[in-house]
């Protein structure tokens, strides 16, 4: 069976993704967390030098070495960058958009320049192709497993080692990093060690996916996970899912559709994302719009309690308080009264009596509250009403 | 070779221009502290460029650059939502933003590869000056001219936004409007030069030139002319140098050379720069060094109760705890020390002066006085 998984390309194809997706989302989380999500496109782009460098120096075109270079010229990017902006001559985000395009351009001119020797082109470093990882094998307990997979899940064991053995640290110092210091976390270290992690996963990936698809898998799932879940445990869950489900849906679709397959995987994050945006339960869409509307009934309800407390005891009361003079006199549609009624109603703010309605005690000890409160706004000199409240103009 | 010269001067005046105009543009976006936007407009841009060659089934440069045009601005649009609508941290929002479109731009251009008459992607990743033809150049020219009269005739609004937004709000500017326009500008700018540029790098040809002109200049206007001087001069530099060399990518090329600039800029302007600072910092450090001299001077003038006392070097060295050598021959030329023979042996020995007293300040000797 073990025989059969290394010999199908399909499923060398989804292991590898789903390898990416894992090594990704586990330092992504923290990374976006600490508000660092452009220090990775930083990194993603300032590796491509560390391999070229390496190569130069070694010959190595993979393995511990360019592992390494490109490691170190990630935290290169970062530091740099912050070296930069602590002179105070440019600001943060212009450090940043210095450093990575300085760096990059000089990686892609010494792939230019060495590209006879080098059997690796510019777009791949950008691109990769998840398509081809089955090309480049390594024997392994008696199977060619690919090495782009090796490297992953090495890079993934570390990254989950990582994690597991200071959660509690990583926690703290991305939530508080101010109490973290104070406790003796150094969580300035754990930054640096984060960076470097994420270096090393974008050194693993960028065979697989490449550098600039390899940004999707660290940032959009996790973000994804934020954007539903308050608690670190099941933000983290939720982006390794996103994250492996995108692989599974973006192979599906690009098969079908024949385009890149590396491409469509990065893409499908959004797919997850664009769920989470509508269903996230604080800043969703949904939810967004569910409050609006529970807001917007609020105010009707307010608006009801106090016609009929204008009219209560006039001798119109019996013609105004009625569902048919609120739908005359409001211009509120039948639908619309009726749920305004039954909100009411339900809330216990009215009774009924047969086609008349009533205000209840804690309907009237409201509805005079309210009316309290506007006559005194009302009375306040013109310039002491807060800008921008209702009838200030009144 | 003529024909060859000739498209050495189309490549070189495409460059200037698209220069010019980042350069320009790049100033407000350092200013407004939006470099990475830069960034992420012109990575999202792809999967405009690669629609734009879809439709119009040929490199045609207008149809590339109005799709580079759409995808960039609804970039910036979706992060401007990710951030105020769906409340994401703005980095966060930005590398949402360029990852994904960057990958709808990979998966288009999959779709087009091997198609006829389709250019390598490294082309719309890294540029290639070469690609520019005669035609585009007027197309260019006329649309950076349209750009650039725009910017001068809205010069005091986004002066204004660029520096207080708030203020600029209150004195009933549209402000939201003006900054969209200033955005809409700073896409074109990045779409122009992609062709030259590439979509990678184009962000350090927004950035570059306006961080070298701000540390020579302190003014909007002459940064805004000075960024565009510099983003000219890399753009010709890089196309120039890569026409030289077969494989040389233009983009990677004029980024290192603004970045040069950069440097440059960063070690020798005056005031700011690494530099001066350093010998600003070198100077302060002697000045230092001289008074606490003139001080062990007159400390050792009051230890003997002898305002004309006399001191040896040696003396000195003791008393300050380090060597005063190097000080006292400058002090000297300065004329405020004076060197003695003195003693049965006539070595030289150092006294203040009237005008290194006067050096020393009113407020020390008062002091000193008071406490004798």
């Amino acid at each position: 069976m073990i025989e059969a998984l290394f010999q199908s390309v399909p499923a060398m194809i989804l292991l590898t993704g789903a390898l990416v997706a894992l090594a990704s989302a586990l330092p992504g989380t923290f990374l976006v967390l600490r508000g660092q999500a452009m220090a990775s496109d930083a990194i993603a782009h300032a590796i491509v030098l560390g391999i070229v460098l390496a190569w130069m120096l070694s010959g190595a075109r993979s393995g511990p070495l360019p592992v390494l270079g490109a490691a170190l010229a990630g935290l290169a990017s970062v530091v740099g960058a912050q070296l930069l902006a602590r002179s105070r001559l440019m600001g943060n985000d212009a450090a940043i958009g210095l450093v990575f395009p300085a760096m990059f351009a000089l990686g892609v001119l010494l792939i230019n320049l060495n590209a006879r020797n080098l059997h690796l082109d510019a777009d791949t470093v950008l691109l990769g192709e998840i398509g081809f990882v089955w090309l480049h094998t390594v024997e392994l307990a008696g199977y060619g497993v690919p090495v782009a997979m090796l490297t992953l899940g090495a890079v993934a064991l570390v990254n989950a080692a990582f994690v597991g053995l200071l959660w509690k640290e990583l926690k703290l110092s991305s939530f508080d990093p101010a109490l973290a210091a104070a406790l003796g976390f150094r969580p300035g270290l754990l930054g640096l060690a984060l960076l470097a992690l994420v270096s090393v996963t974008a050194v693993a990936a960028f065979d697989a996916v490449g550098v600039v698809l390899f940004l999707a898998f660290l940032i959009v799932p996790a973000v994804t996970g934020q954007l539903l879940c308050r608690g670190l445990a099941a933000m983290l869950g939720v982006a390794m899912l996103s994250g492996l489900a995108s692989v599974g849906l973006g192979y599906g679709l690009a098969l079908r559709w024949d385009v890149s397959i590396g491409g469509m995987m990065a893409l499908c994050t959004g797919a997850g994302l664009g769920l989470a945006l509508l269903a996230s339960p604080r800043s969703g869409l949904v939810a967004v719009l569910l409050r609006r509307r529970a807001l917007a009934l609020e105010a009707r309800v307010r608006v009801l309690l106090i016609h009929l407390a204008a009219h209560q005891g006039t001798p119109v009361e019996a013609e105004e308080n009625t569902l048919e003079a609120l739908e005359e006199h409001l211009r509120w549609p039948p639908d619309m009264a009726q749920a305004v009624v039954l909100a009411a109603l339900d809330q216990g703010l009215i009774r009924r009596h047969a086609q008349r309605f009533e205000l209840s005690e804690t309907g009237q000890a409201r509805a005079t509250a309210w009316l309290r409160a506007e006559d005194r706004r009302r009375a306040m000199p013109p310039e002491r009403v807060p800008a921008g409240t209702p009838g200030s103009d009144a | 070779m003529p024909e060859l010269s000739h498209t050495l001067v189309t490549v070189a005046l495409a460059a200037a221009l698209m220069g010019t105009l980042a350069g320009v543009l790049g100033s407000f976006l350092v200013l407004r502290g939006q470099a990475l936007l830069g960034d992420v407009i012109s990575h999202a841009a792809l999967p405009g460029v690669v629609l734009g060659f879809m439709v119009s089934g040929s490199r045609d440069f207008l149809s590339i650059l109005l799709g580079a045009l759409l995808a960039g601005g609804l970039a910036g649009l979706s992060v401007q939502w990710l951030r105020r609508g769906a409340g994401l941290k703005p980095d966060a929002a930005l590398g949402v933003v360029l990852a994904l479109f960057f990958a709808a731009g990979i998966v288009l251009y999959s779709q087009v590869q091997g198609r006829p008459g389709s250019a390598g992607l490294q082309v719309f990743l890294f540029g290639q000056a070469a690609s520019v033809l005669r035609t585009d150049l007027m197309a260019m020219a006329l649309v950076a001219a349209l750009v650039l009269a725009l910017v001068l005739a809205l010069w005091k609004e986004f002066q204004f936004i660029t520096f207080d937004a708030e203020a600029a709000r209150a004195q009933g500017l549209p402000v939201s409007a003006l900054e969209t326009l200033l955005g809409v500008l700073v896409a074109v700018a990045i779409v122009l030069g992609l062709a030259l540029a590439g979509v990678v790098l184009m962000v350090a040809m927004l950035i570059a030139p306006a961080v070298a002109a701000r540390q020579w200049v302190d003014r909007l206007a002459s940064m805004v002319l000075l960024a565009a001087g510099f983003g000219a001069l890399a753009g010709v530099a890089g196309a120039v140098i890569s026409a030289q060399a077969a494989g040389l990518a233009t983009g990677p090329v004029m980024v290192l050379a603004a970045s040069a600039l950069v440097a440059l800029s960063l070690l020798f302007a005056p005031g700011r720069g690494l530099l001066a600072r350093l010998a600003l910092r070198w100077r302060a450090r002697r000045a230092l060094h001289g008074r606490q001299v003139l001080a062990a001077l007159h400390g050792l003038e009051l230890d003997h109760a002898n305002p004309d006392h006399r001191s040896e070097e040696t003396m000195l060295d003791a008393y300050l705890g380090t060597r005063a050598a190097p000080q006292l021959e400058r002090l000297a030329r300065e004329g405020l020390i004076r060197r003695e023979r003195h003693g049965p042996e006539g070595r030289i020995h150092w006294e203040l002066t009237d005008a290194g007293r006067a050096r020393l300040g009113a407020g020390a000797a008062d002091s000193d006085r008071s406490g004798a």
